[in-house]
């Protein structure tokens, strides 16, 4: 059964609350006093309206409305998640909301050092997208990575040992805050310079797609790509974006907009500022949603990754959001705005899952408290865990430089500078 | 160009000639015209038997492409099959892509073109369009496509239309491909292979005729070859895919066309090895490439004048051998190096470095390099042909090192 997210039909703004209202509200395109991307300025609307509609209509199959998805459940409940999902998204979001604090008080005590970029308030994007996936499923994100890392499965105290540079840490504290790597739960990192993890993205959706479509075996593996605005203006984005509508890869591009690269805000960037409407240039749907609220993002997330699944190729997902902190924990974030700031800490996706577990009686606030308090001691346990690690030791340093280590070369005796014994050491010439 | 025959044959003082140790050679008369390539797997030996043919002594046009040209003498019942190096390539990868099926291409008109060099003919019908797979051309982007599939299980080979191309994937191939393995903590491996042609050719231009061997030399994690013979391309090819590490192989736009019969049995060439081209005892001529011809034309002219010079074709350009290049700097104490990149920050910079920090004691005279010009190469013929090394400057740089 095709599915069809018709551009024109997006923003579908779901009701929180629970409102009985099975007709969705949609505010279809900004007004022109809107306050679209949270800005108090106006946008004027452009003609590129027509233009993307005409891409819509030529475009082969879109995928269905969240709203029909949506209709569907709510014929059988009207909530949008169980208890038991409730809750993992629940603990999932106070996990990265405390780690990340966490880390900022690290910092400051000087157990972390380089650049270090916080999460906070963006949670209901990686929890909203991240659970819905499995193991073999992967993710890939940029220095903003530590939630998503945590969201996929990484524990935290591989994550926290990772940040104070210690042998325990999941890239054995050679990677450090900006590229969190996980085998085992298919993180493919962390990345440092922003988009340069798209394509690379693009090509665990490729090998998906070489796996299934080569090799014949069973693979229905999807990729995750979480990004930034900023990136949205870089051209190894556009690149992956036209090579995933054209092969139909296995793929979901995230980006998280929070309106600012550093200081330099989205508008004052970026010729037309609604990045979603970039994916029906390039042939997919772009989909635009509230991503301070996580029950919008996960119904979005769903139909963006069964598609994926069923090998009708990649979505573009942008989800508003804010950072609460500034863009490093060296940003001392005097460039935006109070009010701003203001309006989004109102919209704090935790608070927001909170009040809907509570108001719709799936949980009771003790349970809430006592994942609160899970976590508090889980995150404790992992700075325990880090602090009482060892450092690297000297004979790390010249090991994973090559997975085959000839590739240090032959030395003047005649034999491989791997077989040097000083070379464990971490002592030879190389 | 000459081919070089391997024939079978009877056992002589040079069957048991182990490629890799060069002090055997010393044995050679010196004024002996036979040229021994060596296949430097040492665990395939072959054996080098007594019908080496003589080179034939042939005028070469420098700047000329490659040409095969008529064999002396025809061995019969010979193994081996002959043809030239872009198909020596090609069945290189063929072999891999047979072998295992995650082996891969990527690159822009690799598929349905059969490649700019041909190097991929025939294999997009044989293996279908995803395996050999036709890019947009967006080198960052494919170039990282392809790392992100080789972390997920895959062995891509990316082509790179022109070498000069992949500076646009230098952020993918300086950050992902070299560093990934390390900042990972050894967790993803990146068993790529990029290839492609640079150098050189005959009046492309300055941007069709750059060396990135230079520029990537600095990125740690990284392993750099360069064929130069059908032999050397095949084996390299073959062993750059096998290998865990991401290997960039360099091929050279005017030497696709050389003609050599290489071995029916499937070998592979040592990726951090060197190959002794000509065995000598005054000087120490180390070169890879499209150099190594001019270099080969030199020592024509050189022996005619009563020089006897040992030619090595370096091949891995990072790791340097440094035990074969040593081994001959501690025989003939002399070195000239002859390189088609650039006099700045070349391959021969580094390596005229790494001999002076590693024999210094053994040298008699300083290291010499020639490179080509620190200019664009530019159109005009002539023009190009000053920029690169000729071999008459090779001629004079040794007579002059070994006054």
């Amino acid at each position: 059964m095709a599915t069809a997210f018709a551009p024109t039909k997006l923003t579908a703004t779901l009701p929180l609350h629970g409102s009985q209202e099975n007709r969705l509200v949609l505010p279809i395109r900004l007004a022109p006093h809107s306050s679209f991307l949270g800005s108090t300025r106006s946008l004027t609307l452009h003609s590129s309206r027509r233009l993307n509609h005409a891409h819509a209509t030529r475009r082969s199959p879109p995928v269905v409305g969240v709203q029909e998805v949506v209709k569907e459940k709510k014929s059988i409940n009207s909530l949008l998640i169980t208890k038991e999902e409730g809750l993992v998204l629940y603990e999932d979001m106070i996990l990265g909301r405390s780690f990340e604090d966490m880390c900022a008080q690290m910092y400051y005590r000087g157990k972390m050092f380089g650049f270090v970029h916080l999460y906070n308030g963006q949670e209901a994007v990686s929890t909203g997208f991240i659970k819905l996936l499995t193991k073999s499923d992967s993710v890939v994100s940029t220095y903003r990575d530590h939630v998503h890392a945590l969201s996929k499965g990484v524990s935290a105290r591989a994550v926290m040992s990772e940040l104070f540079g210690k042998v325990t840490g999941c890239c054995r504290g050679q990677g450090g805050s900006m590229h969190m790597f996980s085998k085992e739960h298919n993180m493919l990192g962390g990345f440092a310079f922003i988009g340069e993890g798209i394509p690379v993205a693009t090509g665990a959706a490729f090998s998906s797609k070489y796996r299934r479509d080569v090799l014949k075996q069973d693979c229905e593996d999807v990729t995750v790509a979480f990004f930034g605005d900023g990136t949205c203006n870089n051209g190894q984005f556009y690149e992956c974006l036209n090579m995933a509508a054209l092969w139909k890869l296995p793929i979901i591009f995230v980006v998280e907009n929070n309106l600012w690269a550093i200081g330099m805000s989205h508008l004052r960037a970026t010729s037309d500022p609604e990045i979603w409407k970039k994916g029906p240039a390039f042939g997919m749907p772009g989909v635009h949603v509230d991503g301070m609220d996580v029950l919008k993002v996960r119904e979005v997330a769903k139909e963006a990754v069964t598609r994926a699944r069923r090998g009708e190729g990649p979505t573009l997902v942008e989800c508003e959001t804010y950072r609460f902190r500034g863009h490093s924990l060296a940003d001392p974030d005097e460039l935006r705005d109070a009010a701003e700031k203001a309006k989004y800490a109102a919209r704090d996706p935790i608070a927001a899952l909170k009040k809907y577990l509570i108001e719709n009686k799936l949980v009771k606030e003790a349970e809430l408290k006592s994942i609160e308090k899970k976590i508090d001691e889980l995150v404790e346990e992992a700075v325990e865990f880090a602090d009482a690690s060892p450092q690297p030791g000297r004979s790390q340093l010249l090991e994973n430089v090559f997975a085959d280590p000839k590739g240090f070369g032959i030395g003047p005796d005649g034999r491989y500078r791997c077989e040097d014994p000083k070379f464990t050491e971490g002592t030879a010439q190389v | 160009m000459s081919s070089i025959i391997h024939g079978p044959g009877a056992a002589t003082a040079l069957s048991t000639f182990n490629p890799v140790d060069s002090k055997k050679l010393t044995n050679l008369s010196v004024r002996s015209q036979r040229y021994i390539v060596a296949g430097s797997d040492a665990s395939k030996k072959k054996s080098f038997g007594s019908s080496l043919t003589v080179r034939h002594s042939q005028k070469l046009i420098p700047n000329a492409a490659a040409v095969a040209t008529k064999k002396e003498a025809d061995t019969s019942a010979s193994t081996g099959h002959e043809l030239l190096l872009f198909e020596a390539l090609q069945e290189g990868l063929e072999e891999e892509m047979d072998r295992d099926a995650n082996v891969c291409v990527m690159g822009e008109d690799v598929g349905h073109y059969g490649g700019s060099y041909k190097v991929t003919k025939g294999l997009a019908d044989k293996f279908g369009d995803l395996r050999v797979l036709d890019t947009p051309i967006c080198e960052n982007a494919f170039t990282g496509m392809a790392i992100g599939a080789a972390m997920t299980g895959l062995r891509p080979v990316i082509e790179g239309m022109n070498m000069g191309f992949l500076l646009l994937a230098f952020n993918q191939i300086s950050n992902n491909c070299g560093m990934l393995h390390y900042t990972s903590g050894g967790q993803f491996t990146i068993p790529v292979v990029i290839r492609g042609p640079g150098g050189v050719g005959r009046q492309l231009g300055a941007e069709h005729s750059q060396r990135l061997e230079s520029y990537f030399q600095s990125i740690p994690g990284i392993q750099m070859v360069a064929c130069s013979t059908p032999y050397n391309a095949k084996g390299l090819m073959k062993a750059a895919i096998r290998s865990e590490n991401p290997v960039i192989l360099f091929e050279h736009v005017l030497l696709y066309n050389l003609k050599e019969k290489i071995p029916d049995e499937d070998y592979i060439c040592n990726l951090e090895e060197a190959e002794m081209v000509r065995p000598g005892e005054h000087i120490t001529i180390l070169t890879y490439s499209r150099m190594r011809y001019h270099v080969m034309q030199a020592a024509k002219t050189l022996v005619n004048k009563g020089y006897d010079p040992e030619v090595i074709d370096i091949r891995s350009l990072k790791p340097f051998d440094l035990h074969t290049i040593g081994n001959s700097v501690k025989k003939t104490h002399r070195v000239l190096i002859v390189e088609e990149c650039m006099r700045t920050g070349g391959i021969g910079a580094s390596l005229t470095a790494a001999i002076n920090e590693n024999f210094h004691d053994y040298l008699d005279a300083p290291v010499m390099c020639l490179s080509s010009q620190d200019v664009p190469t530019p159109y005009a013929g002539t023009l190009e042909e000053w920029t690169v090394v000729q071999p008459a400057q090779i001629v004079t740089a040794v007579e002059q090192l070994c006054q």
